[in-house]
């Protein structure tokens, strides 16, 4: 008979010359794996309940403790990996679909870091920002064709409505439900103080929030949970949220159990009911439909808000980027496959989607190909994990980027992967009040400000080192771009050239 | 009141002339599929002779709009709050991701009506179909009332295929002599009971007021109730990487 033991992936060690017993560590746990065992007077732990949060290891006032990754092991197999054998055995004992959270964490290719950066020498000075000026200001929407003139010569206003973003980095969606209250008003206050957007996520917009509205985006998917009238009016631009990298072609679900008062009044459904997303929008089963839902929504709000439309990062990215850019939305988000989720099924997560580096490339390509580039803006997430991936990006012709990850690991999240538990102990990913409050948006909101306002400094020490100055510049400039240990074919759908060449 | 004649009038300029009408009552004649008339608005009357276009009453907050005529797709997608009467028949996704408000079809409705209806405190949508519905009728719903009252049908299942995938909350009420057979897994069927066809005699009275007919004559005859079977939701349905 099969025995369904696996041994804990991490190990708890404890240095007990440090150990005081204060059991900061049992109370900070919300996975409950410190106990103080009074017969022998001193602190135990059952490390099968440890997730590796680090959320104890920070808080030990003696720094007595550090988790390690376990080395128990099974007979070492290059193609069956301990993680492989232990999801067979869950799921022979369990019958269940593989969960997780986050980004894809497989060693698959980094495109980012085989791309490098280039600077000027010599001719074509580069730039010192401190002392020059340097525009990393960045608008996303339509751009007019033409410029327009009445009978008497005047301009005629034809400009379509725009996000005004001071750095080209806003927060991606993340639902209040997904994340905690505090996570929600950390990112829309900072949002604020950047001059930059948060997004609601498709959980509505909590009351508390609509003082954030002019730097929100406000999202609208499938479920269409929150959304009416004055929530469409609340945010500066509408998100259609069509799908996400870390599971393209699936949809929500948050469970019934984390459905409390709060989010059930900003997603508008009863309390302890599941709130379920469908994968598709079924009012939406073609290009066509989705104009309609697209213009649907400027009627709603009087054409005075852009409409973005968000897509994973799938194989035929560039042609569904096309439809999407002729059906009036103003702003294509794409989502890359390393691009984080609150839960989804493992095998999605990991075998699903392709490279956001490849994607941005391709859609800049076709939009251009098509001489459609310029009605839309083109916003990329998944991963950016820092300034440098930031400035790349916009090389490979991003108008901006789109951060959740970086954002979340700013808040304190240390990306332990449990966020489907609901017992985030560093109350982000989590609805209960006690663990929320140990994030602070008073702090929250400063490191995130500090996060961005540091990538803007080196995005700009970058810029001004290729002898560049503003954003446009170096928007599609692919030649600012050279490849690392990329093939031929990498190179060309990327469409720069080899370090060297 | 205030008439506007939409004729070959592009969407975009009649629902700015409805919006820019500080009227409460607005007549729209001889619309020619305009889309989204009425869209997101609250506090009007808005009365429409012709055929409206797709997204009719979309995100619609408390207005009344009344067809005389059929109806395309999108009807009160979205909806919060408010009336939408169709003396005619609609297209389909009617009623999508709707959360208040009440929508009457006197004729048929198409394809994929209702899915993911939702309810929410005093919010409670309705969709009253007085004749047929096609598949797919409130797939994923989560609350509110579809009343299929199955004119046509002669005492027949008045619904096609897939009615109720994936339903985990509200109630589909059909009016037929025999309980649906095959329905999906999610969806239990009973007889409605007493409390059940006292909940629904509102929406029969009105349907009659605005239409006609004999809402005694509708209210007899056997209604059957499809509700979510809590047996089969989403629960273990996953194991976790540790």
């Amino acid at each position: 008979m099969a025995i369904d033991f696996l041994y804990p992936q991490y190990e708890v060690v404890r240095n007990y010359d440090r150990c005081i017993s204060c059991r900061a560590c049992e109370r900070q746990c919300a996975n409950e794996v410190h106990f103080y065992d009074p017969e022998f007077q001193k602190m135990m732990v059952d490390e099968s309940k440890c997730v590796n949060c680090h959320r104890c290891v920070s808080l030990c006032p003696t720094r007595a403790l550090k988790i390690v990754k376990t080395d128990h092991t099974f007979k070492e197999n290059a193609n069956w990996t301990g993680k492989a054998i232990s999801e067979v055995y869950r799921q022979a004992g369990s019958g269940g679909v593989l969960l997780s959270s986050m980004g894809n964490p497989e060693p698959y290719p980094i495109y980012w870091d085989k791309m490098l950066i280039n600077a000027s020498q010599v001719t074509n000075p580069s730039i010192d920002p401190l002392r020059e000026p340097m525009e990393t200001k960045t608008f996303l929407g339509k751009k007019p064709g033409r410029i327009e003139r009445d009978a008497d010569g005047r301009l005629v206003p034809n400009l379509a409505p725009q996000l005004e973003l001071n750095v080209p980095v806003m927060f991606s969606a993340m639902s209040y439900g997904s994340i905690s209250y505090n996570a929600h008003e950390s990112l829309a206050r900072a949002a604020c103080e950047l001059g930059t957007y948060y997004n609601t996520g498709e959980g509505g917009l909590h009351q508390d929030f609509y003082q954030y509205g002019p730097h929100t985006i406000v999202q609208v998917a499938s479920g269409r949970f929150g959304v009416h009238k004055d929530y469409l009016e609340a945010g500066a631009a509408i998100e259609i949220k069509m799908g996400q990298g870390a599971k393209p072609g699936i949809g929500g679900h948050l469970p019934g159990h984390k459905v409390g008062p709060d989010i059930s009044k900003t997603r508008m459904i009863p309390e302890g009911t599941d709130a379920i997303s469908p994968a598709p929008h079924h009012d939406i089963y073609s290009i066509e439909d989705l104009r309609q839902l697209v213009f649907s929504l400027k009627e709603a709000t009087e054409y005075k808000k852009p409409v973005m439309v968000k897509i994973a990062a799938v194989h035929n990215v560039a042609a569904i980027a096309s439809g999407v850019a002729r059906s009036g939305a103003d702003v294509i988000c794409i989502d890359g496959y390393r691009g984080g989720t609150g839960a989804a099924p493992t095998r999605i997560r990991d075998n699903v989607g392709i490279p956001i580096e490849l994607a941005l490339a391709s859609v800049d390509q076709r939009l251009r190909d098509e001489g459609i580039r310029d009605q839309v803006s083109v916003v990329v997430g998944g991963s950016i994990r820092n300034s440098a991936d930031l400035l790349k990006a916009i090389a490979l012709g991003a108008d901006a980027c789109y951060i959740a990850t970086s954002a979340l690991l700013a808040l304190g999240c240390h990306l332990c992967r449990s966020c489907q538990a609901g017992k985030c102990n560093w109350g982000i990913a989590t609805q209960r009040p006690e663990l929320v409050k140990r994030l602070n948006p008073d702090i929250g909101y400063k490191r995130l400000v500090n996060l961005v306002t540091a990538w803007d400094h080196e995005l700009k020490e970058m810029m001004g080192g290729m002898g560049i100055n503003s954003i446009e510049a170096l928007r599609g400039n692919r030649l600012m771009l050279r490849g690392l240990g990329l093939n031929e074919k990498e190179l060309q759908i990327l469409g720069i050239k080899h370090a060297g060449e | 009141m205030t008439t506007i004649q939409a004729d070959l009038t592009y969407y975009r300029q009649v629902n700015e002339a409805v919006r820019a009408v500080s009227d409460s009552e607005i007549t729209v004649e001889n619309v020619l599929g305009q889309r989204y008339l009425g869209c997101g608005s609250s506090g009007k009357k808005i009365t429409i002779h012709g055929t409206p276009g797709n997204g009719l009453g979309q995100y619609l907050n408390g207005s009344t709009i009344e067809v005389f005529g059929n109806a395309q797709e999108a009807v009160g997608d979205t909806m919060n709050d408010g009336d939408i009467i169709i003396h005619g028949s609609v297209g389909d996704a009617c009623g999508y991701g709707m959360r208040g408000g009440r929508i009457f079809i006197e004729g048929d409705c198409g394809y994929r009506g209702g899915i993911h209806m939702k309810a929410y405190q005093d919010h409670f949508p309705a969709v009253i179909i007085g004749g047929t519905a096609g598949s797919f009728l409130g797939e994923y719903q989560a609350g509110g009332l579809i009343l299929v009252l199955g004119a046509g049908a002669d005492g027949a299942y008045p619904v096609s295929n897939f009615c109720g995938t994936g339903m985990h909350g509200g109630k589909i009420v059909l009016k037929c002599d025999e309980a649906p057979a095959g329905l999906p897994r999610q969806v239990l069927v009973n007889e409605a009971s007493p409390a059940d066809l006292a909940a629904i005699a509102p929406y029969i009275d009105d349907f009659c007021r605005f239409f006609g007919g004999d809402a005694a004559a509708l209210k007899a005859g056997r209604y059957f109730v499809l509700s979510p079977n809590p047996e089969a939701g989403y629960q273990q349905l996953y194991t976790y990487e540790s």
